[in-house]
């Protein structure tokens, strides 16, 4: 793999490498946010770190200690970190599309297949930058995302009462920095207000955790129903 | 369900969600169709996500500093500054508020 030992000298670093790190160092930052609202949500450190070391992908871990902050049972955290990790199963099929990875590589590949490297891979043109892309942002992130969920743990058990330090109000602002980037068009922004609407409705109605799972499914029914704008018409039914 | 069975299941899941791109037929996943759902329930969770952190509050709704938290963020997304910032401000937001005793 010729991006490893090339990672080790910055003069031979390809733009994608580059590209790579970069994304891995600000993404790795905010694991201090996750490991410190993971405590606060009422997990252990060791908790904090299985979960970025195992479950490794980043909306996930958030929407599982979200669920558990909300008082939700922990079936429905399962349930709501299990569903907003369907998005990786799509980046795995276009990252087996553009570097073929075989043997031990395809393993290590999946585990390391999340939002930042697939954007990362997906940047470059050439099918050997798009490979050490992927890599130097993949695994850049998971070995800065568990250091920094490490320190932000550490530093969370040390803070005390989290509400006074307004770690309730850094889980708003991380899941709404998670869920901009998607914003970009009307249509999500539509389902964005729909979605966040019927949760507040849910909220006082339902178990915790439950409203959670009642918006994955209406996210479901509307990717089914609605057309994408930039698709042709007819374009999914006559398909192959 | 014990907490650390939920992590554990959790994890799992995630793996063999990630895996599953690599091993089903490319033709299976690559339906313009299972993309949509794939992305709109993204959408609606996260949106989901943020509603419940900013306005839960045991059985019912409350408004509250977090409110502050939501603006504050939304204003430094705005701005496009760094992730990082944006969960920082999102907190002093909210402590601020506290502090000063709402």
């Amino acid at each position: 793999m010729p991006a490893f030992p090339a990672v080790l000298r910055p003069a031979t670093w390809t733009p994608a490498v580059r590209m790579g790190l970069s994304i891995a160092a600000a993404t790795g930052l905010y694991g201090v946010s996750f490991g410190a609202l993971a405590v606060a949500a009422g997990l252990s450190v060791g908790q904090s770190m299985a979960l970025s070391l195992l479950m490794f992908t980043g909306g996930s871990q958030f929407a599982f200690i979200g669920v558990v902050a909300g008082g939700g049972v922990p079936s429905a955290a399962l349930g709501a970190a299990t569903l907003l990790g369907v998005r990786n199963a799509v980046y795995g099929m276009q990252i087996n599309h553009m570097l073929r990875p075989r043997g031990w590589r395809r393993w290590l590949a999946a585990q390391v297949t999340i939002d930042e490297s697939t954007a990362t891979a997906a940047a470059q043109e050439e099918s050997a930058e798009q490979r050490r892309g992927f890599w130097a942002a993949g695994l850049g992130i998971f070995v800065l995302w568990n250091l920094f969920t490490l320190l932000g743990a550490v530093l969370g058990d040390a803070l005390g009462d989290p509400r006074r330090w307004g770690l309730d109000g850094a889980a708003v602002a991380a899941f709404l920095g998670l869920l901009w980037p998607r914003l970009a068009a009307r249509e999500p922004v539509a389902l964005a207000v729909l979605s966040g609407a019927v949760t507040a409705l849910a909220l006082p109605m339902l178990p915790p955790g439950l409203p959670i799972l009642v918006a994955a499914a209406l996210g479901a029914a509307w990717g089914w129903a609605v057309r994408a704008p930039t698709a042709p018409a007819g374009a999914e039914e006559g398909a192959p | 369900m014990s907490l650390w069975a939920a992590i554990l299941l959790g994890a799992l899941a995630a793996y063999l969600t990630k895996l599953s791109g690599y091993a089903v037929p490319a033709r299976w996943l690559a339906n313009p169709r299972t993309t949509r759902v794939a992305a709109a329930v993204t959408v609606a969770l996260l949106s989901a996500l943020t509603v419940m952190n900013t306005f839960a509050a045991g059985a019912g709704l409350a408004v509250d500093a977090r409110l502050a938290s939501l603006a504050a963020a939304a204003l430094a997304l705005w701005l496009r500054l760094p992730f990082l910032l944006v969960v920082l401000l999102g907190a002093g937001a909210a402590a601020l508020l506290r502090a000063w005793g709402v």
